[in-house]
């Protein structure tokens, strides 16, 4: 009975396997081979070259590939500290204003992330919402708030928010309420509770959330676009550009595949690093 | 155990909104004393316990740890700790971790806390290697000792217990309530458990206090509150028990010597415990007799309860020995009673 069900399982799961496996697996195996085809083909007939990913080491392209990691782990970090009282009040506080919550955050979803950056670059460009009403009451301008670093980081931080509120809210969820009152009594302060209990208990939110927000923001585009003004140019930007205007397809692929596999390495080491199990005492 | 109070609670009181939960409350717990606090489920006991060790603050009145006031002290920093109802033992740490938790957040040097875990260990008879074991890995009764033991590492001047037993299976309970009462003794520390199971109490405690609606009826010795309770709730909750109406219900009973002259004319309830009454032969006296016939009859191992319905309506419990049961089921006629001795008047208001 138990093998036929098992039989049966597998059958069921082959459309949604065999979807999966074309949808994911299949432009990823495409771009890896693309990654290793002589400058500017279209085709992969040819023999392979590994010159794309030299042009990566030769043209400075790893600064792109720093800028990206660097702002993601900037808006990760961010991120958690400012989602952790919220994600904490959720799970642990509020009662049906959670819900509230909630869904106020999900109805950001709703707006396409193009149009929620323009609203931004509205609100803070020169003669925009804030500096135009600024130099209206007081006289006195200044060039905006747009076109640098922090502002893209900004941008990715709000961009993601949900990303990392709902799993840590999730994860803080699991830290039984008796185990802090415990630690408390124990002599622990606020800061040891947060430290020895919360944060190892909560740990499977934290990773689950830091590793998407991570991921995301390391290939996103848009926000270094539209609110960095190119200030810095990202990978993601750089790949774009290798397949459109620079036409050279290896060098989009190689670019993309030392993305894929600088964020699938670390999306990896983090999750067989973090041993979310034996984090929360589940181990066997 | 010593006549000095270690905690005084005077006059406390505890509302949430405008449901109070205690009635301004007094109690002293003598040092080294193991005091059991019983009630019903929602008679305050855990609001009491949650008071005392500083998870609550009280509305009103004041808590004195010897001849310090404790209530405006915060958990963290009170000589005292809880045992709670789920443990709440750490799951992402070991044994070991788990028991030296409270040193090290005194910044007890790690090879003092190691010897003070593994002599824990020792005290609460777990093998010196459990020190590196998960909690995932420990047995339910295994992780009640990890709990004890993490709640004695450093050394607090009382122990609280939530209904630390309640979630076990009954024979792992019988042993633990055992195994507390031998660690009280052998500890010599000031024990505060509070408990629905009077059972538990009467096992493990010097003293139990009676707690309903937010006041306690009565705090003295298990086997004082059992056999001279203060009140008919007192007598009921302490376990089964016959009530007569004396001054109204004279028709049933038949008080003879002693008891007719101690409680016949009495305003009050006359209580007697079903192991205290015994089936009287046809023509043989009792101080206090009742008539009546049998309408169940109910094996308890070793002993035989009857349950006999009085000429007046009246359901009467009688526990007694197989061997000294009554010939005949249900239906036959029977006389039970017993000495004045075995009897206590409730004066009640």
């Amino acid at each position: 009975m138990r093998g036929r069900e098992r039989r049966l399982g597998l059958l069921y799961s082959l459309p949604v396997s065999a979807f999966l496996a074309l949808s994911f697996l299949a432009p990823i195996l495409l771009v890896a081979a693309f990654s290793v085809m002589p400058p500017k083909v279209f085709s992969l007939a040819n023999m392979p070259d590994f010159s794309a990913y030299g042009e990566f080491l030769t043209q400075g392209y790893w600064r792109s590939v720093a800028w990206s990691l660097g702002m993601a782990l900037a808006a990760t970090l961010i991120l958690f500290v400012l989602c952790w009282p919220l994600a904490f009040a959720m799970a642990k506080v509020f009662r049906g204003f959670t819900l509230v919550l909630t869904i106020g955050v999900v109805m950001t979803l709703f707006v396409s992330e193009n149009i929620r950056l323009f609203g931004w670059v509205l609100t803070l460009m020169k003669g925009g919402l804030i500096e135009g009403y600024i130099r209206h009451w007081t006289g006195v301008g200044y060039d905006g708030l747009l076109y640098n670093v922090p502002i893209i980081i900004f941008g990715l931080v709000y961009v993601y928010l949900p990303f990392m509120l709902f799993p840590l809210a999730q994860g803080i969820s699991m830290v039984p309420d008796d185990a802090r009152q415990a630690a408390y009594d124990l002599g622990a302060t606020r800061w040891q509770i947060l430290r020895e209990i919360e944060l190892p208990l909560a740990s499977p939110g934290i990773v689950v959330g830091s590793l998407l927000c991570f991921v995301l923001s390391a290939g996103a585009i848009a926000e270094s676009k539209l609110l960095g003004g190119q200030a810095v140019i990202v990978i993601a930007d750089e790949v774009e550009t290798a397949f459109t205007y620079g036409q050279n397809w290896p060098l989009g692929a190689a670019l993309a595949m030392v993305l894929i596999a600088i964020v699938g390495g670390i999306a990896i080491w983090g999750i067989a690093k973090a041993d979310l199990d034996a984090m929360i005492g589940r181990r066997r | 155990m010593g006549d000095m109070p270690i905690l005084r609670i005077n006059a406390l009181t505890k509302t949430f909104d405008d449901f109070t939960a205690l009635h301004a409350i007094d109690l002293n717990v003598h040092d080294g004393e193991f005091l059991a606090i019983v009630g019903p489920s929602g008679c305050g006991k855990t609001t009491l316990i949650r008071l005392m060790v500083g998870m609550e603050e009280p509305s009103d009145g004041a808590i004195w740890l010897r001849d310090q006031r404790i209530d405006e002290v915060p958990a963290n920093k009170r000589p005292t700790c809880m045992v709670f109802q789920s443990l709440a033992l750490f799951p992402h740490r070991t044994v070991g971790q788990n028991i030296e938790f409270p040193l090290k957040l005194r910044k007890v040097p790690a090879a003092e806390r190691k010897a003070r875990a593994l002599e824990l260990l020792a005290l609460l008879r777990l093998p010196e290697d459990y020190y590196g074991k998960r909690i995932d890995q420990c047995s339910g009764g295994e992780r009640q000792r990890v709990a004890l033991a993490r709640a004695l590492a450093f050394d607090p001047e009382i122990l609280f217990f939530d209904e630390p037993l309640s979630a076990l299976d009954y024979r792992l309970r019988k042993t633990l309530e055992k195994e507390l009462r031998e660690l009280h003794l052998r500890t010599g520390k000031t024990f505060v458990y509070i408990t629905h199971s009077l059972e538990e109490a009467m096992v493990m405690s010097d003293r139990i206090a009676i707690m309903r609606a937010g006041r306690f009826e009565q705090i003295a010795p298990g086997a004082e509150i059992y056999a001279r309770p203060s009140s008919t709730f007192v007598a009921e909750f302490m376990g089964e028990v016959n009530l007569f109406d004396v001054s109204a219900n004279a028709g049933d009973l038949t008080l003879s010597g002693r008891a007719a002259g101690q409680f016949s004319g009495q305003q009050g309830t006359l209580m007697i415990r079903p192991e205290s009454l015994r089936i009287l032969a046809p023509e043989e006296a009792a101080e206090v007799a009742v008539s009546g016939t049998v309408t169940a009859e109910y094996l308890l191992g070793s002993r035989i309860q009857y349950a006999i319905t009085t000429a007046g309506d009246k359901s009467v419990t009688v526990e007694v020995l197989r061997e000294n049961g009554i010939d005949g089921g249900p239906g036959t006629p029977v006389r039970i009673g017993c000495g004045a001795s075995a009897c206590h008047l409730i004066a009640e208001a």
